[in-house]
């Protein structure tokens, strides 16, 4: 039981040593943001049947585009309403600038099991 | 799954040395149509990629058909450049047939990107065909950027809802279903309420000895659901039909024969006109298939594949009809 204990102790602590890197890492990452709120920009690109990367996190203001590199036909449809593509045949692109802090889940209508989402900081 | 007891093997003809007492699956991908015979209240289809082995006097039924499928008019990438020819080339096999189908039906990707253009076309090539009537269903192709609105424009006359309907032909009950349109993130084909409460409307008045042949783009019974390839509520549509003797069901959107036989409903899947894709989880994705230009249009490229998912046994198609 003790060495259980022990274990859990030993846990606790390298739980609260990650968390300070991660707050640390939060405080640069709130400085990236600002420096890169000119024109931030971010890729999603297709590649058989599938939104890379899957999620994506963004801050504020951020353009993302999507290219699909398909031989098939893509969408890129938000599930609540909040944007949506046209057709996109291969190289075709589509681009939503993202205002509102959120997250967005979205799909390709053409192909459901197609799924991806944006979370925006 | 369900119903595993009764799946069965009907034929094996082809003498390929595979074991067909395990869990098979035999697909082809030969850019033709498939003849559809009724014999004795029994639907039985024919790849036309082995039209030249066919066997006319045992063929000979009730009322025939053709089914093409996925033309995919308007694409143009490496694995087949030219959809038209292959539209062409299978209308031509169609024509060539000894006896005439009574009609033609289209189980949708009529068109590749829902261009009035690429709809144009395709109406143009089966206005050659001798059987005159064409009877479709949309393909998740068609109804792209405007929920079909387009398509029920051009096809949907005298169709209900998003474009389904029933016909008849020499006592046989035809009913077409769409399941491609307001599909759900993560899911896959749906039929939706509106249109199952039409069907049981639809075959409730009907005797339980009426053959009824199914026609919709993606398949109703789960083929391979990671890939998209099944119909979220095809359970419930089924369920109307378990009083009929003979249920056959045809579909297209995975670019390659397979057929599936469960209690008294036979399940086809029609080969494309235009490409093939891979077969179930054999590929990074379903995307297009590239084949050798001489294989793509030589119209016989067929492969049996022993294919093991779970209990499943899968049957045979495109037997040999010697």
């Amino acid at each position: 039981m003790r060495g259980k204990f022990a274990r859990i102790g030993l846990a606790s602590v390298v739980i609260a040593l990650l968390a300070m890197f991660a707050g640390a890492g939060r405080v640069g990452g709130a400085a990236g943001v600002a420096q890169e709120k000119v024109a931030a920009t971010a890729e999603v690109k297709i590649d058989n049947f599938s939104f890379g990367p899957t999620a994506l996190t963004v801050p504020v203001g951020t353009t993302v585009t999507w290219t699909n590199r398909d031989d098939i036909p893509h969408t890129v449809v938000s599930t609540d309403g909040a944007f949506k593509s046209k057709a996109l045949d291969t190289d075709d692109k589509f681009s939503f600038v993202f205002t509102k802090a959120g997250t967005y889940p979205y799909f390709c209508s053409i192909h459901p099991k197609m799924t991806g989402q944006i979370v925006v900081q | 799954m369900p119903q595993n007891k009764k799946d069965e093997i009907l034929h094996d003809h082809n003498h390929d040395g595979i074991d067909r007492r395990g869990f098979l699956k035999c697909m082809a991908w030969a850019g033709t149509g498939a003849l559809c015979v009724m014999q004795g209240g029994v639907l039985k289809s024919y790849s036309m990629s082995r039209a030249n082995e066919w066997n006319a006097a045992k063929m000979a039924g009730e009322l025939s058909f053709a089914q093409i499928s996925d033309s995919h008019m308007g694409f143009n990438k490496a694995a087949n450049p030219d959809v038209a020819a292959t539209l062409k080339a299978a209308v031509d096999k169609i024509n060539a047939l000894a006896v005439q189908p009574e009609f033609l039906l289209h189980t949708g990707d009529i068109s590749h990107l829902a261009r009035p253009e690429e709809f144009d076309t395709v109406d143009q090539i089966l206005r050659g065909a001798v059987a005159k009537d064409v009877f479709f269903v949309p393909g998740e192709h068609d109804v792209i950027g405007d929920e079909g609105k387009q398509y029920r424009e051009r096809y949907g006359k005298g169709t209900a809802g998003e474009g389904w309907y029933s016909f008849e032909k020499k006592g046989v009950h035809f009913i077409g279903l769409v399941n491609v349109v307001n599909l759900k993130a993560g899911g896959l084909g749906n039929l939706g309420s509106e249109q199952l409460e039409w069907l049981e409307a639809d075959v409730k008045h009907l005797k339980a000895s009426t053959p009824i042949v199914v026609f919709a783009h993606i398949p109703l019974w789960s083929v391979y659901p990671e890939w998209g390839w099944g119909t979220d509520d095809s359970a419930q549509a089924l369920s109307y039909l378990k009083k009929f003797g003979s249920v056959s069901v045809l579909n297209g959107h995975i670019h390659q024969i397979m057929q599936k036989v469960e209690g008294n409903v036979t399940f086809h899947t029609a080969a494309s006109t235009a490409f093939p894709q891979p077969q179930p989880g054999k590929a990074d994705s379903p995307g297009p298939m590239k084949v050798p230009a001489e294989q793509l249009r030589s119209l016989l490229g067929i492969t049996d594949v022993n294919f093991v998912r779970g209990q499943h046994a899968l049957a045979i198609v495109d037997s040999q009809l010697g």
